[in-house]
């Protein structure tokens, strides 16, 4: 399969290119790991007749912590993330997430930048990212603007991103005190994206956890957190009675996505099975 | 529009003009005449097409050759040292690793990507590694052995170097 032709560009800075952004319009495109978008376009059911590799611009590949955050770059890889000391020691269930997509040689490639403007709702990191309530840092030809998770996926292939952004870094503020995290994924076998992911972080203060945040993916046309499962556990000791009761209420008011691989019963049944597992664990890690 | 690449493959330096939608599998197999990369799905879920871009085991379906530009590309002709096969290729052959051998070129880039980044894998391990390469032949069962054997081989080697 061989896609439409395009112009290939390499931008060298993140201005250069979005100028490229903004003289193209919706001709052109970004391609960063190109794992969604080469099989979107060798399908042409996208057919960019601009393609602008953002790979090469220095600095858009890094993991650092600055001021209590967690901060990476757009292109930064699955796998570079998976194998972080770094991520690992500060938010584990992140490298979870990263370890969780495709395979290894997906992993190699694909970003973390280019899953979150693909915004597939399967997709792994959204997830992640509601549950550490990250902040997509977008530049454009107006300036820069700092865009928190819940205010980013906004439906089906849908973000806040405009035609002429791009994302830059994605921060993530390290949690505090006593924390367990954790993700917790049910596999599409045939694609490997996920039929249900949970991603939870759970803090406990004198016995009983003061605050709760737990997302899905999978479940619904994009990621979300859900707030019934968080208000039931918030308060309560995070033990198998508790968390079991908290995980009944997931996915109840949401429209659950159906499909020939999963019913839209089974997929809220199975939002329940994964809200459990993942608290399970993340309690576990405390 | 063609575009310029400059890049080196199995140690050769290599100067090409490319269309911009061509593939890294089709440059290497169609311009360089480097048949032993298979396209198997055309999807990037089979893993048959696996090469090495700077060390990092990649579906070479989904990358383009002029993201390759400026890079060191292995694949399964450049692992050999003459007659002498590399461990892995050796251990494929010594345990049976293959039946049709379609897979085979992809399976062993693979393998090289895990064991260099963990010489000791267990075979839970080698199998979530090989999640990405399917075999419609052996059933993976000694292809696990294949990567156990060359495991065991490349740690003698470093012993000995
Ligand atoms: C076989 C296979 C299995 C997979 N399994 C999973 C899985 O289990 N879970 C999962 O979550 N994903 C999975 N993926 C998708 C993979 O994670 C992709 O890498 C990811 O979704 C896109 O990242 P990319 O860097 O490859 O982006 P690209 O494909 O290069 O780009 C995707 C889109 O994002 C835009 N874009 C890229 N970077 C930026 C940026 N910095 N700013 C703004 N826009 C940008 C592009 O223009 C394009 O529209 C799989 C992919 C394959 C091929
Ligand atoms: S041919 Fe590339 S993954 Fe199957
Ligand atoms: S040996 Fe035939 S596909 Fe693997």
């Amino acid at each position: 399969m061989i896609p439409n032709k395009f112009d290939y560009q390499k931008a060298t800075t993140v201005e250069e290119a979005i100028e490229y952004l903004v003289e193209y319009g919706d001709e052109a495109k970004l391609l960063a790991g190109g794992h969604s978008l080469l099989p979107a376009m060798k399908l042409r059911l996208n057919n960019p007749v601009k393609l602008v590799d953002i790979n090469r611009i220095p600095g858009l590949k890094y993991i650092r912590e600055e001021n209590a955050m967690l901060c990476l770059g757009a292109a930064t890889t699955h796998y570079d993330i998976e194998s972080s000391e770094l991520v690992k020691s500060k938010i584990p269930m992140l490298c979870q997430v990263a370890a969780s997509i495709g395979d290894l040689q997906v992993r190699n490639m694909g970003t973390i930048g280019g899953s979150l403007a693909h915004a597939d709702p399967a997709a792994d990191w959204p997830a992640g990212m509601l549950a550490t309530e990250a902040i997509i840092v977008i530049q454009g030809p107006e300036g820069t603007k700092n865009v928190p998770a819940k205010d980013f996926f906004m439906g089906l292939y849908t973000t806040a991103l405009a035609e002429n952004e791009i994302i830059t870094e994605i921060r993530i503020p390290i949690p505090e005190g006593n924390i367990g995290t954790a993700y917790a994924k049910c596999v599409q076998p045939a694609s490997r994206f996920a039929l249900v992911g949970c991603a939870t972080i759970i803090s406990k203060n004198n016995g009983l956890c003061d605050r709760v945040k737990l997302a899905f993916t999978g479940v619904s046309v994009n990621a979300f957190c859900d707030e019934a499962v968080e208000h039931a556990l918030t308060g309560h000791a995070p033990d198998v009675d508790n968390i079991t009761i908290a995980a009944e209420k997931a996915a109840i008011n949401v429209d659950v996505l159906s499909d020939h691989f999963a019913s839209e019963n089974y997929r809220r049944h199975l939002a329940k099975v994964y809200a459990k597992k993942a608290l399970m664990e993340a309690a576990n890690n405390l | 529009m063609v575009s310029p690449i400059h890049l080196k493959v199995n140690g050769q330096p290599r100067s090409d003009e490319v269309e911009p939608r061509l593939l890294l599998v089709y440059y290497l197999r169609e311009v360089l005449n480097l048949t032993g990369t298979h396209v198997g799905c055309d999807t990037s879920s089979c893993g048959a097409c696996v090469v090495l871009v700077d060390g990092k085991a990649v579906k070479s379906c989904t990358m383009l050759a002029v993201q390759a530009d400026g890079s060191e590309i292995t694949t399964i002709e450049g692992l050999a040292n003459g007659s002498e096969l590399h461990p892995i290729q050796e251990g494929f052959k010594e345990q049976h690793g293959l039946q049709c051998g379609f897979c085979t070129p992809g399976m062993i880039m693979t393998a090289l990507q895990l064991l260099e980044r963990n010489p000791d894998p267990n075979e839970a391990e080698i199998r979530e590694a090989l999640d990405g390469n399917y075999c419609r032949c052996t059933g993976y069962h000694n292809v696990v052995k294949a990567i156990q054997y060359a495991a065991k081989k490349m740690k003698k080697e470093v012993f000995h170097d």
